[in-house]
């Protein structure tokens, strides 16, 4: 006897606000990942910490994405776990970036809180955070 | 890269957001203007692509011209893919989505200019 399949409520591929969010968080998942890729494959020596930390964060930034887009139980733990890491990202390798200079010499997506992106990358774990506690679900009595 | 192209792309595109954010706040769906203007938009960015393939035949090329390509590459891609997203949204998050991609083009043409002015190869 199979139900048929709805996509969960919280979705963020169901409503229009949450498609701009999608489109938003997949440029950055694209931009993040391109750019790690092309730096590891040819760099990789110059700044092997910097290019890693692209790597990690062209991950979390596709994990946010389809987290976010697909939205239920699952959706919600991957999407939450994703943009807990990148909130922790983008503050602590911001700060890093700043404190210590010699080991990313070579701008990463969170360097300077996202600085070379504008500060999008600073805003945009809150706005996926917020996402999730709008549809936060309700415990029925 | 072409400076007066990449330039008037990025006028372009700026009025363009301006328009499709302007009617995303009045709640209006993305209509035929609004699919017109992405499109032109789009079109721009193509010709602008192909000044700039022409050009990696020349004498001077950029040193990274996988990022080069790369960025080409989404540049073309970008806005079509944002109208399609866009028509599959009548409502003002259709034309919120087309606004944000049309942002967006500016900084890939500004990139690809910085990309493109550091020769070495």
């Amino acid at each position: 006897m199979a139900e048929p399949r709805t996509r969960p409520r919280d979705a963020a591929l169901n409503t229009g606000l949450g498609r701009v969010l999608l489109l938003v968080y997949g440029t950055f998942a694209l931009s993040a990942s391109a750019r790690a890729l092309v730096q590891i494959t040819t760099h990789f020596g110059e700044a092997p910490l910097a290019y890693v930390l692209s790597a990690l964060a062209g991950l979390v930034y596709i994990a946010a994405t389809v987290g976010l887009a697909i939205g239920g139980r699952r959706g919600r733990a991957i999407a939450l776990t994703s943009c807990s890491i990148e909130l922790v990202g983008v503050l602590v390798v911001g700060t890093l970036t700043i404190i210590d200079a010699v080991d990313f010499p070579d701008a990463t997506v969170w360097s300077h809180y996202g600085s070379g992106y504008g500060y999008v990358p600073l805003v945009l774990p809150f706005i996926g955070l917020w996402w999730l506690w709008r549809h936060k679900p309700v415990r029925e009595g | 890269m072409n400076g007066p192209l990449s330039l008037v792309t990025i006028v372009v595109a700026l009025v363009l957001a301006a328009w499709f954010l302007l009617r995303s706040a009045m709640n209006r769906p993305p209509g035929r203007i609004e699919l017109v203007a992405s499109g032109v938009l789009g079109a721009l960015v193509v010709v602008l692509c192909l000044v700039a393939v022409v050009g990696l035949f020349g004498d001077t090329r950029p040193q990274e011209i996988g990022t080069f390509a790369g960025y080409l590459v989404t540049a073309v891609a970008f806005m079509p893919t944002a109208t399609v997203l866009a028509r599959m949204e009548p409502t003002r998050w259709g034309n919120l989505i087309l606004g944000v991609a049309a942002l967006v083009m500016p900084v890939l043409v500004l990139r690809l200019q910085q990309i493109a002015s550091v020769t070495g190869g």
